[in-house]
């Protein structure tokens, strides 16, 4: 189609170019899109504060200073129900963002191996990664939820099957408990002197580290060959169990013991949180290893074969020379799995872990009656959320993608 | 999916909708049908039978109102609301009236703008306990694991008895009665708390009821009761007088199966009003003169009611206890018909 038939007169704007001139008609429409769309939240603000004032309501955040007055199971910064509102609702984002953390992690862990594992020449081995993957990511995730927690509440032993002496359930080791309130295991208690010994752990990490990059300039420079295995875990593990001796033990264990109804002591690992971890990283992990399949199968089959021409195995093919290329298309699609288990935590409420959905969107809303408020945070909470993940994840994607230079 | 989200959602739709029409009884009667919100499944208070049809004892009140309104008890549709979206369905217009065995508090009343119709049904908050577990008194539960249906008043009554008792406890925070019945058989939590009644008809449910037992402390004050939006008064009178009427009609002496002829062989001026022979209260209400004989005929006075899904001989087995007549020692007391 031809669009300009007589040249463009130097200065002289006529109001029917808006529509006429096809260099400004995508403005014009733009600009009325624009207008339309802002007419029609004014109209539903309006209304909204509008039948709120009839109703004898309005807008108010003050209920967040409050005290909630209801109780929490799991809270990792102090809370009672004597505390505000705000403080539950802390509560909540520290617990949405400890699931979201954990979840993401094992979700990578589930999706790589079984991505990596669904390539490969054993039958057996590639058609159970299929199935694992179809059966997971084709039964929405709040099932997978249920049926998880179900089953832990259903199949593991209650706290009361560890009394007496008839117990039909024992602590593993003496320090493990399993039961279907959640897995109990030994807290360490922090003497004096142990800040010497985690000190000394955080160094022999770094040194860890410092080593392998050694090894590595020192293969570049003169083809010496280091070992780094068994150097790395001596590294690791001797000058910490060192110190520790050398300073006296400092760091005990606080082991779960069976006292009243529950197991107290300990460090408490609740069923809510087990189950949704477990659910959203499984099913999640289903989605990552699709996408990990496609990002391999990205890479060029005469990749891994000039590398196999090269003398190199088939590990190292995989560490160095095709997962480097297949990162660049697995990144971009994992970001939006990372956004999606984040969000899809929000289901917790199914089997009673307090993340943000449960305490402010949940049972502040509930007592106070404060839908639109609650909601307005949360949506605010969740976007925040998100657009940090996606941010973090695009400076990674950047610093892997290709350099075009 | 964030069902926080649609459910705020709704309350913004519903309150519009709600300002452009006023008169709840107007609009029930041009729609011909009652949206009376339940619960999702409470043997004995409101729960579906074998053949689908809601039965209890919220689900018959329903019945009467939908009887007097629109001269059929059938003329109802359910909407089965949990503890966190009910207020927002009566908020929004999505129900009329919500009977679902709610407690008449100061902040819902005044805060949340609702219209408590009136008390169906005293209650208290009880803690139910396996046998086995060999407590006999609720202070006995320090660090207990306690199943509690989130956004209740229970949940705040929970936090406060162990707060006063000083005593500590693991809340275990459910959506259903149905989801805490689960949990509490799994030995997920040591005991399941709500309210007295609540927990009778749970029990009534289980394999071996006689395994559990509620605990004799009742914590809280629950009154139970219909409500409506605040601001249509006329609909709540409605509602009110209906309850009223049942209340009446056990101290009158009136039930489902003399109520017909009680109305035209009455001596008695006040049955006689209530009947709707006598005098025009049926007309002040907007509604037909013999609205309360309907609303009786429909599934009985307080008291039949009461028998027939939570009386000493169905399953739940509750006394009356405190739900007697003020005559018998109770609390019910119905304003006279004049």
């Amino acid at each position: 189609m031809t669009t300009l038939t007589d040249p463009p007169q130097q200065g002289s704007f006529r109001l029917s170019m808006l529509l006429s001139d096809t260099r400004y008609r995508s403005y014009t429409f733009q600009a009325i899109a624009l207008f339309v769309l802002i007419v029609a939240f004014a109209y539903l603000g309006r209304n909204l504060i509008q039948n709120l004032a009839d109703a004898g309501l309005n807008i108010s955040f003050g209920f967040l200073g409050e005290s909630s007055g209801y109780d929490i199971n799991q809270t990792l910064i102090p809370y009672n129900s004597q505390s505000s509102n705000l403080q539950a609702a802390w509560v909540g984002v520290i617990n949405t963002l400890l699931v979201a953390f954990l979840g993401c992690i094992m979700a990578t862990i589930f999706g790589v191996t079984a991505g990596v594992l669904r390539l490969s020449n054993n039958w057996i081995v590639s058609k159970l990664m299929a199935m694992y993957v179809e059966m997971f990511r084709n039964v929405p995730v709040l099932i997978w939820i249920l049926i998880i927690m179900t089953i832990m509440t259903a199949v593991m032993p209650s706290p009361r099957a560890f009394k007496g002496d008839d117990a039909t359930a024992s602590m593993l080791f003496g320090s493990f408990a399993f039961t279907n309130r959640g897995i109990y295991i030994p807290a360490p208690i922090w003497g004096p002197g142990s800040m010497v010994v985690v000190l000394t752990f955080v160094a022999s990490v770094i040194g860890v580290f410092a080593y392998r990059s050694y090894a590595k300039k020192l293969l570049f420079a003169t083809g010496r060959l280091l070992p780094v295995g068994w150097p790395s875990l001596v590294i690791l593990f001797v000058p910490t169990l060192l110190m520790f001796f050398i300073m006296g033990r400092p760091i005990g264990a606080d082991l779960p013991v069976l006292g009243g109804f529950n197991f107290k002591g300990g460090l408490q690992i609740g069923a809510p949180l087990i189950a949704l971890w477990f659910a959203l990283s499984i099913y999640t992990g289903a989605f990552i290893a699709e996408n990990v399949r496609a990002g391999i199968q990205a890479v060029s089959k005469g990749q891994t074969e000039a590398a196999a021409a090269l003398g190199l195995r088939p590990r190292r093919i995989m560490n160095l020379v095709i997962l480097p290329q297949a990162l660049r298309v697995i990144i971009p699609p994992l970001i939006s799995q990372y956004l999606n288990l984040t969000k899809n935590s929000s289901l917790a409420i199914a089997v009673g872990y307090a993340d943000i959905t449960a305490t402010l969107g949940g049972i502040t809303l509930n007592q106070t009656g404060r839908a639109i408020e609650c909601v307005l945070l949360l949506m605010l909470f969740y976007l925040i959320i998100s657009l940090s993940i996606s941010g973090i994840m695009n400076i990674y994607n950047n610093s892997v993608k290709l350099k075009e230079r | 999916m964030n069902k926080s989200v649609f459910l705020g959602a709704l309350t913004v739709a519903g309150l519009a909708a709600g300002a452009a029409a006023a008169g709840t009884l107007d609009d029930v009667k041009a729609r011909g049908k009652l949206n009376c919100g339940v619960t999702t499944g409470l043997i004995g208070f409101a729960a579906p039978d074998a053949n689908g049809e809601w039965q209890g004892f919220d689900v018959d009140l329903c019945r009467a109102i939908a009887a007097g309104v629109l001269n059929d008890p059938n003329a109802i549709e359910f909407v089965p609301t949990t503890g966190k979206t009910r207020f927002t369905a009566l908020a929004s217009g999505e129900i009329d009236v919500l009977a679902r065995n709610t407690t008449w508090t100061f902040s819902r009343d005044v805060d949340l703008k609702f219209e408590f119709a009136g008390v169906n049904y005293y209650d208290g908050q009880g803690f139910m306990v396996p046998k086995s577990l060999g407590v006999s008194s609720a202070k006995e539960l320090d660090g207990a694991t306690v199943c509690i249906q989130t956004g209740t008043t229970t949940e705040l009554n929970l936090a406060d008895f162990f707060r006063k008792n000083n005593i500590s406890y693991e809340p275990v925070p459910v959506e259903t009665n149905a989801e805490g019945q689960q949990q509490y058989l799994a030995g997920a939590c040591d005991t399941y708390t709500t309210d007295a009644s609540g927990l009778a008809a749970t029990r009534a449910a289980f394999e071996v009821p006689s395994d559990h037992i509620i605990l004799p402390e009742i914590v809280s004050k629950e009154p139970l009761g219909p409500l409506v939006r605040h601001g249509d008064n006329e609909w709540g009178d409605v509602i009110r007088w209906t309850l009223n009427a049942l209340i009446a009609a056990e101290e009158l002496g009136v039930t489902s199966a003399n109520a017909a002829d009680m109305s035209t062989a009455g001596s008695n001026p006040e049955v006689n009003r209530l009947l709707g022979s006598e005098g025009n209260l049926g007309e002040m209400l907007g509604l037909s003169a013999d609205w309360a004989k309907n609303a009786i005929m429909a599934r009985g006075n307080y008291a039949e009611i009461f028998e027939k899904n939570i009386g000493e001989n169905t399953p739940v087995g509750l006394a009356r206890g405190l739900n007697a007549q003020w005559t018998d020692g109770g609390l019910l007391y119905s304003p006279p018909f004049r």
